[in-house]
């Protein structure tokens, strides 16, 4: 079922504070597809969530309307929107066993849409097979692990076959390893089904793996919406490219195509005037000597090679923070990386976002 | 390593001075309570429990009681749903509102409602022109005893509710569930003990209850009179065996209030350890 957001607008407010918690926002969301909602805490994101679920009701003056389909839920009470709900930190009742925490919702259906007692049992046992579960039915929350409970948790809320289904930071309180496998679950589990999903994370890398589109957000606003790739790839601005990865700032002053900063020195076709650079870590080469485009000496201060790649932190008094350079394990044992080692940084690429926040990019000669 | 009160002496110093202080102010009092009733034996103790007027005040202070504890009930589980699911102008002031009954005086809550509802009272005289008589009578006793006890299962549900948060509710709520069903579904199975504990604290200051119930009650022998106002008058009267059985009633009901109050808070703790 398709989502259609329109003018989703939501302030709190505390004493005379007035706290423009969403930005009007306007989101489509085709059926079927699974929408990653992105941001750092206090971005609007889990808000617009509960907005969208019905437990939060939007800024009515702004003229906000929430379609589900062809169908306005906007006034609609939060138990008819037919939503699935998975919270952040499970909220399974806690004094029924995992059966009986399933079967809720199905139990609580009007008398003559409930189905029988054995039909809430064949459904249940159905449902916790998929979510593997079902040797554990007569268990209490308290008795299962943060994974099992977010897996019950999930069963639960697709008990009564949503179309919608919303999680709100659903593996945020699990475990690295957990957290892989419950993700690449949900991602057949959602395939399989073809229920739309919305889901709310801060995890970058999270978003960027599971979704069909992520919606990248800050301060009440949606910032990009687009694939993965497109976000990472071609990011709108400044706040999507800082936000979705580790980024080195180089800041200087441009004269007759050199930018300089301190020591260091980079040949750029740029204007006249204060710049600043931003390079992802693995745009970054590492080199025993400087090329005539680009002279940038640092000093290694940690190398971590744990990984597929080697991390190495950089620092040089030209720089206000140290930088951090990825690179493979094969140059790593060439450049011979040692602490306190003297070597020179050779941008592959860099970004540059002006402040109408259009973004340009450049590819060096490495 | 010695850790302060390590050393044997002041160990045994410090217990036994906890132990004598124990006691000396809470046990042997219980223990001449019971002395005193049985003090000229079995049966003096049954006639003076059996008298007209002790049954009279018995039956008016578990009537009291019982009418008590369902409004307290229904009010406490009410405010504290109010004031931790809510977020309105005036929560923190109502919250502080909840503590007056036990930051005043029982007797000053008394006197208030005696001007307020009194023959010569501000709602009193409107009352006394319609035929209402509260003050003197038990309405005004169940009303003064309300006024002191209705904090007790407020004060025991809103921490637990605030620790609790309202994640589950929400879950029922997207789950379909009607209001009532969350109720009684949800939230009532999570605040089970702490209700009933509440209950038990009710049930045992409405029966103790002196200070305010004897400003409204006028005292009158086999009407108004419940049993710790029984218990003063005979007293008073000389009737040194006849108050102390009415006193060891009382204390028997404290201490069946102990009892359920200790199993009620082993049964909650291991609830806890296997729900």
């Amino acid at each position: 079922m398709s989502i259609r957001l329109q003018n989703i607008g939501k302030h709190f407010d505390a004493g005379r504070q007035r706290t423009q918690a969403l930005e009007p926002v306007n989101l489509d969301i085709h059926d079927g597809e699974l929408i990653g909602l992105l941001g750092p805490s206090g971005s609007g994101k889990t808000t617009l969530l509960r907005i969208i679920a019905g437990l939060e009701s939007a800024d009515p003056d702004s003229g906000a309307r929430i379609l589900f389909g062809d169908r306005d839920v906007t006034q609609v009470h939060v138990r008819d929107r037919r939503i699935g709900f998975v919270f952040q930190h499970y909220a399974l009742f806690r004094h029924m066993t995992v059966f009986d925490n399933v079967a809720f919702g199905l139990t609580v259906l009007p008398r003559k849409q409930r189905p029988t007692t054995g039909e809430i049992r064949a459904r249940v046992h159905r449902l916790l097979e998929m979510v593997q579960l079902e040797p554990l039915a007569n268990r209490y929350p308290a008795q299962l692990s943060g994974g099992q409970q977010q897996r019950v948790s999930l069963a639960r809320a697709l008990a009564l076959r949503p179309d919608v289904l919303l999680l709100d930071e659903p593996f945020g309180a699990l475990d690295a390893k957990v957290r892989q496998d419950l993700r690449r679950w949900l991602r057949h589990l959602h395939d399989e089904l073809g229920f739309t999903s919305i889901f709310v994370t801060h995890d970058q890398e999270e978003a960027l793996e599971l979704s069909d589109r992520v919606a990248v957000m800050s301060n009440g606003r949606i910032e990009q919406i687009d694939t993965p790739d497109a976000v990472y790839k071609a990011p709108a601005n400044r706040f999507v490219f800082e936000f979705l990865g580790d980024v080195n700032h180089l800041e200087g002053e441009v004269r007759d195509g050199v930018l300089t900063c301190g020591e260091a020195r980079l040949s750029a076709s740029l204007p006249d005037g204060p710049e600043e650079l931003l390079l992802r870590p693995h745009e970054v080469r590492l080199a025993p000597a400087p090329t005539p485009e680009a002279r940038l000496p640092v000093t290694v201060t940690a190398i971590s090679p744990v990984g597929a790649e080697v991390r190495v932190e950089l620092a040089a008094d030209w720089l206000g923070e140290p930088w951090l350079a990825t690179v493979r394990h094969a140059d790593y044992e060439r450049l011979d990386l040692t602490r306190g080692q003297r070597l020179f940084v050779i941008p592959r690429r860099w970004h540059r976002f002006n402040a109408e926040t259009t973004q340009r990019r450049q590819a060096m000669t490495a | 390593m010695q850790r302060i009160g390590d050393a044997p002496a002041v160990r045994r110093t410090l217990v036994a001075a906890a132990l004598l202080l124990a006691a000396l102010f809470l046990l042997l009092p219980l223990v001449a309570i019971f002395a005193q009733a049985f003090a000229q034996g079995v049966g003096v103790f049954w006639s003076n429990v059996s008298d007209h007027y002790t049954l009279r005040a018995i039956g008016l202070t578990l009537f009291i009681t019982a009418l008590t504890i369902p409004v307290c009930l229904v009010f406490g589980v009410a405010l504290a749903w109010l004031v931790t699911r809510f977020s309105f102008p005036g929560r923190r002031v109502l919250q502080t509102l909840i503590d007056i009954p036990f930051a005043v005086s029982p007797v000053v809550a008394g006197l208030v409602y005696l001007l307020l509802y009194g023959r010569n009272g501000w709602l009193g005289g409107w009352l006394d022109g319609h035929d209402i008589q509260l003050m003197f009578a038990w309405p005004g006793i169940l009303m003064v005893t309300i006024f002191v006890t209705c904090p007790f299962v407020a004060r025991e549900l809103i921490p637990l509710m605030q620790a609790q948060g309202s994640r589950e509710e929400e879950a029922a709520v997207t789950l379909g569930a009607p209001g009532w069903t969350i109720f009684r579904r949800v939230t009532l199975p999570n605040i089970r003990w702490a209700l009933l504990y509440g209950v038990i604290l009710t049930n045992a200051r409405a029966v103790g209850e002196f200070g305010a119930v004897s400003v409204v009650s006028g005292a009158i022998r086999g009407q108004t009179n419940t049993l710790p106002l029984h218990l003063e008058q005979l007293y008073q009267d000389y009737n040194t065996v006849g108050a102390f059985a009415s006193a060891a009633l009382l204390a028997l009901i404290a201490l069946l209030t102990l009892a359920a109050k200790a199993t009620l808070e082993w049964r909650a703790a291991r609830q806890e350890a296997h729900p």
